[in-house]
């Protein structure tokens, strides 16, 4: 019977990638033996590499016996846990990753890294006492072809039952090796009544016929009970037994266990190359499938659910059978009823994409104390709110963000310990990390209490880059929102840490393209916070529907302000044929959206029309449009996927009456907008100062 | 139809030896610690209990020790599932009143040829 491992091939892989975590974090906190988080550490490893040699990873098995032998000593307590050793085992970790992925691809890990930690961990492992334990093999193990007879004297001792084996399925297996004939010796059986139910009083004389089996094999049935038992095996005779003993002695003894071990290894190499190539070929045709583990709960209200959904249909269906007016009000009810559970359908499969952010969050424990290391900065990590949830795919992409915020929070943030102490601050600098909800998206905010970022360096980079005119007067946050340009960086050198000036504008370009902004403050001396806005998930979106001549439109409802009847005296037309709009305190810019799209809109002048405010970035704009329609949800189509990117469009989505409308990208309109009216802004600036 | 108690934390190792036994036609019931594992086998009769030594909160001794304390489980085979082939762990699993051990890793052939010394 040949048993196919294959398909669990993903689940290990899911649960060493978890290890590994559960490894990186425990030895990030470990102090002492005493920890329980050693225990941990040491199970995580056991299991990668108990897994590996399952799967005929052998890179994996062979690095991860040194890793667990130096846990295993430090469990005990036999090893003192100090830094160095746990440096390595970080380092540990890493090779551990990329030997997972070599195996996983069959192919050597070449990665230098690999040999230097094998050093370092086998010079840490030399440096203590350690006793190893060499097994001696079993030598006289002469495999023969020939039918042997072997007698066996089996004596067990009266408690072997006791731990659970049973001669008799012994015999069952010794039955698997040959022909048995079995002798019960019953002489030691005392009376009836003085039998001890619990104890065994038989022993037995067998005698086996094989055609393979050796010794060996005999002993191995016996395994278990070999501490328990007298065991005799004497080779009774063998057909062309003499010959065989011959050849032993004149030939070289060594020759023929070498070749029996060359067979053997031949044999498990081409089994683990069959077991291998499944998962191989399934990894490369479909990469990168991924899994989610999610919650029973989750899933058991999603049954209930579906449940309430298909009584819903049913009684719909029955009362579709034969319909008359009268029950317009049933089935009216039962309309409202399927609403309310697809609504209720659709937020649950939802909240199956939402995973905890502390699945993005937890490799900064590492990250910090890597680049702390790195710098010679001492440095805090805290970290808040990571239990807050967020769709799958939104994680995957805000991580690279993440990290890049965080490396330039440690390099350019945190001053050095000296600075640091001259500025009578802790020498030791901090760093947070907090995740929280906030209306229909999540905030995640990164705060550092380093020295801030210089407003003159940046200003005075961006007058030198020609991004700023050399006299004009920027408010704080304009300036700081500079550093978002591409190819700025202050740093006066370049580290191999951050200071490239790629970066903080692809950081905003990632965030963007996930439909969220980020935002900067910093104070001088007392350090910045970067805050990043993002949407819960990408896949669906509340929606303000609204008309523009033949066409239906969709804005966002999280981007709008308000909707309002313009007045004619609020309307200030000011030059290069730009409108602004007085909406209290602020002057906004209309935008008709016909103009925009080149459409025929019923309404084409701004007095009295409906004016639609958005907002992004913190610049409101007023979207002209000609009717306001229903609010919904609406599942988003991608454009680019299907035709093409089109400016001042986010995607497209597909209404109930099956036409498709277009999802206004506010921000990508707001910028469409601006750029029209910079010219006109600054003197619409000028007059409006005069009419106050 | 005998039936199986497989305690192992790795989620894998558990998968693949409840996946081999179930082809060979055993029922299986699985835990993931030793605490889960005594908790099922109280509720419930097993012909062999196969179990990781490492685990979390309760290992593979101590549920073994426990278990022998169980007049069900007074004769049941034990089987320890250990990547330690040392002296030192088979006398610890023995001194708890484990049956035999497996040793790691795993290799389904292997596991239905063992088990058939200690089952039907």
């Amino acid at each position: 019977m040949t048993i196919d491992l294959a398909q669990f091939l993903p689940t290990f892989l899911e649960e060493s990638y978890e290890g590994l975590e559960t490894m990186e974090t425990g030895l990030l906190n470990l102090q002492s033996s005493e920890d329980d988080s050693i225990h941990s550490i040491f199970r995580a490893a056991h299991s990668i590499k108990g897994g590996a040699g399952t799967f005929g990873f052998t890179q994996v098995t062979n690095f991860t016996h040194l890793v667990e032998t130096l846990l295993d000593e430090m469990r005990d307590g036999r090893r003192d846990i100090i830094q160095s050793d746990i440096e390595i085992l970080l380092q540990s970790v890493d090779c551990i990753r990329l030997l997972i992925e070599a195996d996983r691809n069959e192919s050597v890990c070449e990665d230098e890294s690999i040999n230097n930690v094998q050093i370092l961990l086998n010079e840490s492992l030399k440096s203590a006492n350690t006793q190893t334990i060499n097994e001696s093999e079993d030598t006289n193990d002469s495999k023969s072809t020939n039918q042997q007879s072997w007698l066996i004297d089996f004596i067990p001792q009266p408690h072997l039952v006791q731990t659970g084996n049973d001669p008799i399925f012994l015999f069952n297996a010794l039955a698997d090796l040959g022909e048995l004939r079995i002798i019960c010796n019953t002489s030691e059986l005392p009376v009836f009544s003085d039998i001890e139910p619990k104890e065994l009083y038989l022993k037995w004389q067998i005698q086996l016929s094989t055609l393979s089996s050796t010794e060996k094999d005999i002993r191995e049935v016996f395994e278990w009970v070999e501490d328990e038992c007298i065991l005799d095996i004497t080779l009774l005779g063998t057909e062309a037994a003499v010959d065989k003993e011959q050849d032993l002695k004149s030939a070289p003894v060594a020759s023929e266990p070498a070749l029996d071990i060359k067979a053997a290894k031949e044999e498990t190499t081409r089994t683990s190359l069959t077991d291998n190539d499944k998962p191989q070929t399934s990894a490369k045709t479909k990469p990168d499938v991924g899994s989610i583990r999610v919650g029973v709960d989750k899933v058991d209200i999603l049954i209930n659910l579906v449940g309430e959904l298909v009584i819903t249909q049913s009684m719909l269906s029955e009362l579709g059978n034969d319909f008359d007016l009268s029950k317009l009000e049933k089935l009216t009810s039962g309309l409202d009823q399927l609403l309310q559970n697809t609504k209720e359908l659709q937020e649950s499969v939802m909240r199956i994409r939402m995973l905890p952010i502390s699945f993005a969050f937890n490799r900064f424990p590492r990250l910090i104390h890597d680049l702390s290391i790195k710098t010679g900065k001492e440095i805090e990590l805290v970290i808040k709110g990571e239990q807050t949830e967020l769709d799958k795919t939104v994680m995957e992409q805000i991580g690279d963000p993440l990290v890049h915020l965080v490396r330039n929070a440690v390099d350019h943030g945190i001053e050095s310990k000296e600075v640091r102490i001259a500025n009578g601050k802790s020498p030791k600098g901090k760093i947070s990390l907090d995740a929280y909800h906030m209306g229909g998206s999540i905030v995640i905010e990164i705060n550092d209490d380093g020295g801030g970022i210089n407003r003159q360096a940046v200003l005075n980079k961006a007058i030198e880059k020609g991004v700023v005119e050399p006299n004009s007067t920027l408010t704080d946050s304009q300036v700081f929102d500079l550093i978002f340009e591409p190819g700025f960086s202050t740093a006066n050198e370049v580290t191999d840490i951050s200071g490239r000036g790629v970066g903080m504008d692809v950081v905003k370009k990632n965030i963007q393209s996930l439909g969220g902004r980020i935002q900067v403050a910093s104070e001088p001396g007392k350090g910045s916070s970067f805050k990043v806005n993002l949407p819960l998930t990408l896949a669906i979106l509340d929606g303000q529907l609204v008309r523009v001549g033949t066409e239906v439109y969709i804005i966002p409802l999280i981007s709008i302000v308000e909707s309002l009847q313009t007045k004619t005296d609020l309307i200030n037309r000011v030059s290069g044929n730009m409108l602004l709009y007085r909406l209290r305190e602020d002057n906004v810019p209309v935008l008709p959206i016909y103009q925009l799209f080149n459409l025929e809109a019923d309404n084409i002048e701004i007095d009295n029309s409906l004016l639609v405010v958005v907002e992004s970035d913190g610049q409101k704009v007023g979207l002209m449009v000609d009717d306001l329609l229903a609010q919904q949800q609406v599942v988003i189509k991608s454009l680019k996927d299907n035709y093409q990117q089109v400016d001042g469009i986010s995607g497209a989505t597909i209404l109930g009456d099956g036409s498709v409308a277009m999802i206004l990208d506010i921000p990508g309109m707001i910028s469409m907008a601006l750029a029209q009216a910079q010219v006109a802004q600054k003197t619409a600036h000028n007059n409006i100062e005069e009419v106050v | 139809m005998a039936k199986f108690l497989i305690v192992d934390d790795s989620n894998s190792i558990r998968q693949m030896v409840s996946f081999t036994l179930k082809s060979a036609g055993f029922d299986v019931v699985e835990a993931s610690d030793g605490v889960e594992g005594l908790e099922k086998a109280k509720g419930d009769q097993f012909d062999l209990v196969i179990s990781d030594v490492n685990m979390p909160n309760m290992n593979g001794i101590e549920l073994c020790q426990e278990l022998r304390k169980l007049p069900p489980f007074e004769f049941t085979p034990i089987l320890m599932l250990t990547t330690e082939s040392s002296g030192d762990m088979k006398m610890r699993g023995k001194a708890a009143g484990a049956t035999g051990w497996l040793v790691k890793p795993f290799n389904p052939e292997k596991l239905l040829a063992t088990i058939k010394r200690v089952v039907r």
